[in-house]
């Protein structure tokens, strides 16, 4: 390695050495895998614009700031938190800047399904080792993935869900996770496995408690087995200081279906990579995303679905919707790879600009490799129509009240696809209030 | 209903009003009392909806001489929103689709815009949900279509209901009605003019603008205008519609100047 390569990781050296040593667990695959991904966090280079896949978000503001781990989490009551809660959440997970919280949650051994783990991966890991290696490390790959590397480099909480084979889980799992302290950097790690035939919504759910700077550096794994259906929302409303890096990966197998919902609303900047592998015959899965963003927000979106065998379907919505001076990116992969004969994909980017001053960049992108597929895909990039707002003015509505509501209108359409009501409800709230703070 | 001590509600004199420079409307006078139901008639491009559409405020037309005072204020001082928090309503010939809205959620938006404008009180969901089922059956609503986003896949007649529930809701002084029965068979008709019908009052006004004389078979309007070349061109009783119907409009005004068409 040149020199100059060491010399622009100085920040990630620093980042390295700031991490607590952790203990080596008894598990050798699990060390090995932490040893791995040190070894390529120290190699990896940050990425700047020049990388083709970071070349609309730029890191230097977060090269700027220096972030330390949590020490230790401050000791939050439930009424803290009262105002995240989901009534229809039984079971629910808290982690505050990305330390456990049991005082706050409620695990799934209070639910009467027998073989349903819902618990922190750490004090999981050893007992459930068999049902873990399979899995956690399998499917965010960290070769090429400097925040990935680091997530794993650190690799120590996080929320784990195993949902047993034939189980149907008709509460959602609640992840929350809190964040409270300026200046720290944590690295949630998550894994959701469910077994043959069994079916899941879980809601990962990035919050802060204040305005604070920091970082997340969040890896999440999904494996959905054999006819499985996970439902997985993922909200993003972290402080609008912050940092959020997020990277999911997600395998399918034989008919089994994957329904993503994420609203990225929060963070000075965010990045969300969603990678989907349709890794068998008969899969399927629905990938809707949602950024509102406004002032100097910047929110990148990256996602690729891989059609990597024959007969599966995939559909994508994703909306952007940039106010103030903001920046929205997305970039969409589908990739049908040899042989992924009768593909069915659907891909389309719907953009909403408020602001003279406000970016959109979209990237739809096909890749096929089979001659027989089904593929369409298609971006619009507009402002409100002047018929639409005439109408409501033409009610009594203000020109605020009506940009407001269509505003609101355009991002329904993916929050309407959340399958937890008092989530939806909550959000349309948000939605609202946040289009109202937009306004001159 | 004439009533010669009405107060006065709408008054244009020589009106004059352009779309991307181009003039269509050349010189409009109407005076419009309370109680009174005006129907103005005229073929396509006569400028008749684009009159309904300068009263209400759509940006896309310029005005560019003439007056326009509604219950003696200036109207062209106010803005859309505020013209129709005043007490003016049109009823769109084409209703705008706007998915994602819910149909109650905007109906009570209105409603609530003009209750708090008017120093009433606002209604919340519930209270809402009860008023607005009542207003529905005036013209003969599945309540269903409180659920459904704004003009959303409705039929043109589920449109033109959609339209009259709000005018039933936002009680305005001047309605101005575009085409409402185009595209309207029969029974849907009878059931919007009815709904009109029973809101038209000696505090209210209302402005038909149609092309057939159809719809005033069910709405008798005090008096009929004919539009032509942008301006009023002939003005008469019920019975002048009759006239059109069998006669046709070419008789109408010709005597007039007939300037280019638009």
């Amino acid at each position: 390695m040149s020199m100059s390569l060491v010399n622009s990781n100085s920040y990630l050296e620093s980042l390295l050495r700031g991490q607590p040593r952790l203990p080596p667990s008894p598990l050798a695959w699990f060390n090995q895998l932490r040893a791995n991904a040190v070894d390529h966090a120290g190699r990896l280079k940050l990425p700047t614009t020049r990388d083709e896949e970071w070349r609309f978000t730029d890191l230097s503001p977060l090269v700027r700031q220096s972030f330390q781990p949590a020490l230790a989490a401050p000791a939050l009551q439930a009424a803290d938190i009262e105002h995240f809660s989901l009534a229809e959440a039984a079971i629910r997970l808290v982690f505050v800047d990305g330390k456990y919280m049991p005082q706050l949650s409620t695990p799934a051994e209070r639910l009467g399904t027998r073989g349903l783990i819902v618990t922190n991966l750490s004090s999981a890991i050893t007992a459930n080792a068999e049902a873990i290696e399979p899995h956690l490390g399998q499917y965010a790959r960290f070769e090429d993935n400097l925040f990935a590397a680091l997530n794993t480099a650190f690799l120590h909480d996080g929320a784990l869900v195993i949902v047993p084979r034939g189980a149907a889980i008709d509460t959602p799992v609640h992840v929350l996770l809190i964040a409270t302290q300026p200046e720290v950097a944590s690295h949630p790690r998550c894994l959701f496995i469910a077994e043959a035939g069994s079916e899941v919504t879980i809601l990962e759910d990035y919050v802060s408690l204040n305005d604070a700077i920091y970082v997340t550096n969040a890896v999440t794994e999904i494996a959905v087995g054999d006819n499985a259906q996970i439902s997985h929302i993922r909200v993003q409303r972290d402080s609008p200081e912050a940092f959020h890096i997020g990277n999911c990966a997600v395998s399918l197998a034989h008919a089994s279906c994957y329904r993503s919902v994420s609203v990225a609303l929060g963070a000075r900047i965010s990045r969300y990579d969603l990678n989907t592998v349709l890794d068998a015959e008969g899969a399927e899965c629905a990938i809707d995303g949602l950024a509102l963003i406004n002032g100097r927000q910047l929110a990148d979106t990256h996602s690729s679905i891989d059609h990597a065998r024959p007969n599966c379907t995939s559909r994508q919505l994703h909306k952007c919707i940039a106010d103030g001076s903001a920046h929205a990116v997305f970039n969409g992969k589908i990739m049908v790879r040899p042989g992924a004969q009768n593909t069915d994909s659907a891909q389309s980017s719907r953009n909403l600009l408020l602001n003279a001053k406000a970016r959109i960049d979209t990237k739809p992108q096909l890749e096929i490799f089979a001659d027989d597929v089904k593929c369409a895909h298609g971006a619009t990039v507009g402002q409100l129509d002047s018929e639409e707002l005439f109408y409501l003015k033409s009610r009594g509505l203000s020109g605020t009240a009506a940009r407001n509501l269509l505003t609101y209108a355009f991002g329904a359409e993916i929050i309407d696809r959340i399958p937890i009501a008092s989530l939806k409800y909550r959000l349309e709230r948000t939605v609202l209030e946040q289009t109202k703070k937009t306004e001159p | 209903m004439i009533h010669q001590d009405s107060k006065t509600i709408l008054e244009v004199s020589g009106l004059r009003a352009a779309v991307e420079g181009v003039e269509i409307l050349e010189g409009v006078d109407l005076i419009v009392k309370s109680g009174e139901v005006h129907a103005i008639m005229g073929t396509n491009g006569s400028g008749k909806s684009t009159f309904a559409k300068v009263l209400a405020g759509h940006s896309a037309y310029q005005v560019t001489g003439g007056s326009v005072l509604f219950e003696g204020q200036n109207l062209f001082d106010l803005e859309p929103e505020e013209r129709a928090r005043a007490g003016v309503f049109l009823a769109f010939q084409y209703p705008i689709e706007i998915p994602g809205v819910s149909n109650s959620h905007f109906l009570r938006l209105a409603y609530n815009t003009l209750q708090s404008q008017r120093g009433k009180d606002e209604l919340d969901p519930l209270e809402f949900e009860d008023f607005v089922r009542e207003k529905m059956k005036l013209l003969e609503m599945n309540p269903n279509f409180l659920d459904r986003g704004v003009n959303e896949g409705f039929s043109g007649g589920e449109k033109k209901r959609n339209e009259i529930l709000q005018m039933a809701l936002l009680e305005p002084r001047l309605a101005i009605l575009d085409e409402t029965d185009s595209g309207l068979d029969i029974d849907a008709l009878r059931i919007v003019t009815n709904g009109v019908n029973k809101l038209a009052n000696k505090d209210n006004a209302i402005i038909l603008v149609t092309h057939y004389q159809r719809m005033l078979n069910y709405i008798e309007p005090d008096y009929v205008h004919v539009m032509r070349g942008g301006r009023i061109v002939k003005t008469g009783g019920k019975e002048l519609a009759l006239d059109l119907e069998t006669r046709g409009y070419d008789w109408v005004g010709v005597e007039r100047r007939v300037p280019a068409s638009a």
